[in-house]
């Protein structure tokens, strides 16, 4: 009985290892490969590619005439006018005052914002007073207030400077407290165990730890002060980019229009570029 | 200096999780403290070192921590809790820097803690060049600059691997045997807790309270892996914390 059993088991361990052995021997396939993606790679020249068809594209498009002038002024007028543009001095005329402008407002604005943002971070206090504060006032639209800050600051400078200060001031902010609030409690723990001072825990620890953050919250607040500057020039200013672009707007002189336009994209690679070389610079540990 | 526990009860939000707990820790002892998870062991830690405050009881500090003591009490955490923005050398540095010494002190604590530590050669390295064994070096390193007279130390090799674990259990017991520091050693792997423990405290689960208080009289430089006397120690403790991790385990995490 048990040798019968014995036997049998052993007949179907062979019929089972002969079914492997055919199936192994049709079907042997390498495993499909089904990893990778999902990571983003570097492809250097790939944007600058697509930017140059998308001139050229146009370029042929209005000298065929498929793209009317009335819908898209010419890219080498365009290029033209800004030679143009160049020559006459009229460039840095117009750029100067813009730049001054964006450096100023756009300074005292994220200077301001990460001062309070460190603030509303580590005084729950100050938390409590201003986070809906600063709820209230970010969905404002900054440009309808300009009338306000002419009358509080002046046609001049002053409400340009105010103007795109407290654009960039709210994002600042919200950016600025955010990271002070993801900064690793650990460490600040660990700060507290070795009996480092109340100060020295802010500087050496709250931080640095936040910079990651306020870096990129800065990246979204400076673009906001190009298009705030934009919005201050286009009201009273005699130079500057808004106000060149302001002026061919009026005359619909496309060309100069597109001039405008690519200045202000130029100065948004400028400054994209210039916070990348800080990151670099300050955020070195990381990666 | 020797530490004393009279009787710390602490809760959170109404749930008890530690509950009369008095402990003696002398001068030159590591009490390892051991326990299924969730039974407040990291919660004791940081009530030692003052880092919270127990809702009954106090700890005392008997007698003055030794003049040349920076940060009498001091922990080693389980995740390292190194500075990622500054090197080996900056991580050690900034616990010494609020402490009013001249910069050659601070250089020659310094490299007496990374000698001790065999970091010399990593002075200038960051945090994330470094292996999980070596981040804890830096950070028992920077534990060792402050001179403490307790160091408190959280599942410092729970997060490396059981080789790295064991080369710096050797580290561990050599550092004790040169200068011997007293400690507080929370764990839940009770090989650590027989190869380092001069006394093991086994706490039940939530509400923590102490259990046993097992005593090994074995010096530690004398502890082998495997050694009959610690194998039975450590039989021992298994038993009794068993049905305690079991039950620990089915619990609801709650809050």
């Amino acid at each position: 009985m048990a040798d019968s059993t014995a036997t049998a088991a052993k007949a179907a361990e062979a019929r089972a290892a002969e079914a492997t052995a055919a199936a192994t021997k049709d079907t042997r396939r390498p495993v499909r490969f089904r990893g990778g993606g999902f990571v983003p790679q570097s492809r250097r020249w790939i944007g600058l590619a697509v930017f140059i068809i998308l001139l050229l594209a146009t370029e042929a498009g209005t000298r065929s005439g498929f793209i009317s002038n009335l819908t898209l002024p010419r890219p080498s007028d365009v290029l033209a006018t800004f030679v143009e543009l160049f020559q006459s001095g009229l460039l840095w005329k117009h750029l100067l005052p813009s730049v001054s402008r964006l450096i100023v407002g756009a300074l005292l604005g994220a200077t301001v914002g990460i001062g309070v943002g460190i603030m509303i971070g580590l005084f729950s206090l100050v938390r409590a007073g201003l986070v809906p504060l600063v709820a209230a006032i970010f969905p404002i639209p900054k440009i309808a207030l300009l009338p306000l800050f002419v009358i509080w600051f002046g046609i001049d400078e002053g409400s340009k400077y105010a103007l795109i200060a407290f654009g960039t001031f709210t994002p600042t902010v919200v950016a600025t407290y955010g990271a002070v609030d993801n900064v690793d409690r650990t460490l600040i723990r660990m700060g507290q165990s070795f009996s480092l001072t109340w100060f020295s825990i802010v500087r050496k620890i709250v931080l640095p730890g936040a910079m990651p953050g306020i870096l990129s919250g800065l990246r979204v607040s400076l673009a906001i002060a190009i298009i705030l500057l934009v919005a201050a020039e286009m009201l009273g200013a005699e130079y500057g980019i808004g106000a060149y672009i302001l002026e061919a707007g009026a005359l619909y002189d496309l060309e100069r229009l597109f001039v405008g336009v690519t200045i202000l994209s130029i100065l948004g690679i400028c400054v994209s570029a210039a916070l990348t070389q800080i990151e670099k610079h300050l955020l070195r540990w990381r990666v | 200096m020797d530490l004393q526990l009279e009787n710390i009860g602490h809760s959170y939000d109404g749930l008890t999780v530690l509950q009369d707990i008095s402990l003696n820790i002398p001068t030159g002892k590591i009490v390892c403290v051991v326990g299924p998870s969730g039974c407040g062991k990291s919660t004791l830690l940081r009530l030692i070192g003052g880092l919270e405050q127990p809702t009954s009881g106090q700890v005392l500090q008997l007698g003055s921590p030794p003049a040349h003591s920076i940060n009498p009490l001091t922990y080693v955490f389980q995740d390292f809790a190194l500075l990622p923005w500054r090197t080996v050398e900056g991580n050690i540095s900034l616990v010494l820097e609020d402490h009013h010494l001249n910069a050659s002190d601070i250089k020659t604590i310094i490299d007496d803690v990374l000698a001790r530590t065999k970091l010399s050669d990593f002075r200038v390295a960051l945090p994330r060049q470094l292996s999980g064994g070596m981040k804890q070096r830096v950070a028992i390193a920077r534990a060792l600059a402050v001179n403490p007279a307790v160091m408190l130390m959280d599942e410092p090799l729970s997060a490396l691997d059981s080789q790295t674990r064991e080369l710096l259990m050797d580290d561990l017991i050599g550092l004790w045997i040169r200068e011997k520091f007293t400690a507080v050693y929370v764990t839940h792997n009770l090989n650590e807790a027989v190869r380092l423990g001069h006394s093991i405290v086994i706490l039940s689960r939530r509400p923590g309270q102490i259990r046993e208080v097992v005593d090994i009289d074995l010096p530690l430089d004398q502890r082998r892996p495997g050694d009959p006397e610690l194998e039975s120690k450590q039989q021992h403790l298994w038993q009794m914390m068993r049905d305690e991790a079991e039950a620990a385990d089915k619990e609801l995490i709650s809050g």
